[in-house]
């Protein structure tokens, strides 16, 4: 089997979990780490992608700007991609990215929405920038909406289609699905981006590889929002033991994860109460911390108001509908 | 002596939804044209069957038909570009519902009055009409440093035009909170979901204020301005009641109102849940309708 392209995304999905704080130096000190174990993509950015910093999202602790420009300065051999989210980036910020020297955009929207990417990606490839769709969410479509969004990134210019497995909510054998049928519709490279909601974030991620998957995404220690990612180390030592060369320096990810990124956590990454529920319900792996603030303040349960979310079918984005159930479920508490 | 003649260019369906709200009220319009491109287009026809005179030829249709006084633009930002300097040449007034922002901006509920002498308007966007009025009514109580709208919007409801310049609407809607809402800065974000059943449009203001303020004076006008959008747009309404937080922020810890918005449409073309395109088109019409009494009014004529 052919290696897959590895993207690490400690630096971007780990912002979730440590709400937004990662410092200039931080970022330096892991970057020019991976770049010695020869990572081929490090993702740096708001973990909602630039321009993400907002009450809705959390603000960032340390200006963006600044943390991208240690990540390009330390990125040795490296590619440094940054994510995008439309409607909390706009264009500016993508020309901004790219005088900055990052190498990739990678546009993620809801994985029906792929129509609304056209002006981005065609922003990027103007800004020389190398361009990667995410689909969210991809667990609440089957394979053939998921092919068809993937066809209109491609048709914008994208370089590659994930299909990003934001709650956590896949199974091997839908995450094959869904990857083999990506792969069959379009010609670029197709990616997978895991979370372990369900203790699944390694496998599906090998499942992925197995369906044809380009590129696949792990954070250190698999630091990420929610359950957190596949970790990157984890990963890279499942793929020596399959014998698949990624050429990525195995120890000094161990070494990176254990006396750098460890040292960072805020709390637990476990597969607690809350996790598991998000990965069932289907939710979006970063509300964990904003539901965990709501839960607290209106005093309830956060698995009623991930459950409750669940069946609203709440998109990427949307941590204000927390305050709303949080609302609604007192309201319907003191009613009883 | 007879009500001020409107057209309606482009005949999609925002200029569909806008027909039957002009036709179902007795005011001091009368609805004389539709215009668009397609002579095949669903908005000619049903205006055809209903009687409504109609051309095909855009534009030089509406500057060929006789007296139309006010036009209401659904076309495209682009197209509005065009369109403009030669209503204005005509003398007619252009309400603009593209993204062009060629006129001042106006929100029914907050400055209907202060542009009548200009001859074009716009209408900002579908969450620059929900969201504004709120940030409109914290400022105008406490100074908002700050404000943040997030406009969710179901998927179904959002056009082409809005997918292809989604920056567009993002920026207008941000420029608008600030320029007529009050706000020092602002941010806009919009966000589409495709659950089935369609969501209704929701909305949620943060406004992060300089000081603390008095609570119950914010709500008071937060309510004030919910009733005055509710007389063109019922379905207005607040999920909760209106709070104030302490929110971390660039700034520091600062008192942060948090406003939940919902809009149901009146279902006259789209489905209630559309209330984003409904209170497009009801904030026109309700425009429409000032500037006809005001030509009336200076035309001599009491209404």
């Amino acid at each position: 089997m052919k290696a897959p392209i590895i993207t690490d995304t400690t630096l971007r999905d780990g912002s979730h979990a440590v709400s937004h704080s990662f410092s200039p130096e931080f970022v330096a000190s892991v970057v020019s780490r991976l770049a010695e174990a020869r990572m081929p993509v490090i993702e740096v950015s708001h973990g909602s992608g630039l321009g993400g910093s907002t009450i809705q999202q959390g603000f960032s602790t340390h200006d963006e700007w600044s943390l991208i420009e240690q990540a390009v300065a330390n990125k040795g051999g490296s590619k440094i991609a940054s994510l995008f989210v439309p409607g909390l980036g706009t264009r500016p910020e993508i020309v901004k990215a790219a005088e900055f020297g990052i190498d990739i955009l990678r546009v993620a929207v809801h994985c029906t929405e792929a129509d609304v990417t056209q002006q981005y990606f065609e922003q990027a490839k103007n800004s020389g920038l190398g361009t990667v769709g995410f689909l969210m969410m991809s667990h609440t479509q089957p394979a053939r909406v998921l092919a068809e969004q993937a066809k209109l990134m491609e048709s914008y210019g994208a370089d590659c289609v994930y299909v990003v497995d934001s709650a956590g909510a896949l199974v091997p054998e839908s995450v094959r699905e869904r990857v083999a049928r990506v792969k069959d519709s379009i010609s670029v490279n197709v990616g997978f981006h895991a979370h372990n909601n369900l203790g699944l974030s390694i496998g599906n991620t090998i499942a992925a590889i197995e369906a044809g998957a380009d590129q696949v995404d792990g954070t250190l220690r698999g630091l990420g929002a929610g359950a957190g990612n596949a970790p990157t180390e984890v990963l890279v030592a499942v793929l020596n033991k399959m014998n698949i060369e990624t050429g990525i320096d195995l120890t000094v990810l161990m070494d990176t994860a254990e006396e750098i990124v460890a040292p960072v956590f805020k709390y637990p990454q476990i597969l607690d109460r809350d996790n598991i529920a998000t990965g069932y319900a289907g939710v979006y792996n970063s509300f964990l911390l904003h539901v965990r603030e709501a839960a607290e303040k209106f005093n309830l349960n956060p698995v009623a108001i991930i459950e409750e979310l669940g069946r609203r079918h709440a998109v990427a984005g949307q941590e204000d509908w927390i305050i709303d159930v949080a609302q609604d479920l007192k309201a319907k508490e003191l009613v009883k | 002596m007879g009500k001020v003649k409107a057209a309606i260019l482009g005949s999609g369906n925002i200029g569909t939804d806008l027909m039957y709200k002009i036709l179902k009220t007795d005011g001091a319009m009368e609805l004389a044209l539709m215009a668009g491109i397609d002579p095949e287009s669903e908005g000619l026809k049903r205006a055809a069957e209903l009687g409504i005179p109609t051309t095909d030829r855009g534009i030089d249709g509406v500057l060929d038909a006789e007296e139309i006084r006010i036009v209401f633009d659904a076309t495209s930002a682009k197209a509005h570009m065009a369109h403009a300097p030669r209503l204005k040449e005509a003398g007619i007034i252009a309400i603009d519902l593209t993204p062009a922002a060629v006129g001042p901006y106006v929100v029914p509920a907050i400055n209907l009055g202060d542009h009548l002498e200009v001859d074009n308007v716009n209408m900002i966007s579908c969450s620059g009409q929900a969201t504004t009025p709120l940030v409109y009514a914290v400022n105008r109580i406490a100074p908002v440093k700050y404000s943040e709208i997030i406009a969710t919007i179901s998927s179904v409801s959002v056009g082409p035009g809005t997918r292809q310049n989604l920056d567009e609407f993002t920026m207008t809607t941000a420029n608008a909170c600030q320029k007529i809402g009050g706000a020092d800065t602002a941010r806009a974000v919009p966000i589409i979901n495709s659950a089935e059943p369609p969501i209704m449009m929701n909305n949620t203001v943060y406004a992060v204020l300089h000081e603390e303020a008095d609570e119950a004076a914010v709500l008071e006008s937060i309510e004030k301005v919910v009733a005055d959008v509710q007389r063109y747009v019922p379905g207005y309404r607040l999920k909760a009641k209106p709070y104030i937080d302490v929110r971390h922020t660039p700034w520091g810890e600062l008192p942060t109102v948090i406003i939940l918005n919902e809009v149901e449409g009146a279902g006259d073309f789209f489905p209630n849940y559309a209330g984003n395109l409904d209170i497009m088109t009801a904030a026109a019409q309700q425009v429409g309708e000032q500037f006809a009494s005001h030509l009336l009014k200076k035309g001599g004529v009491i209404v």
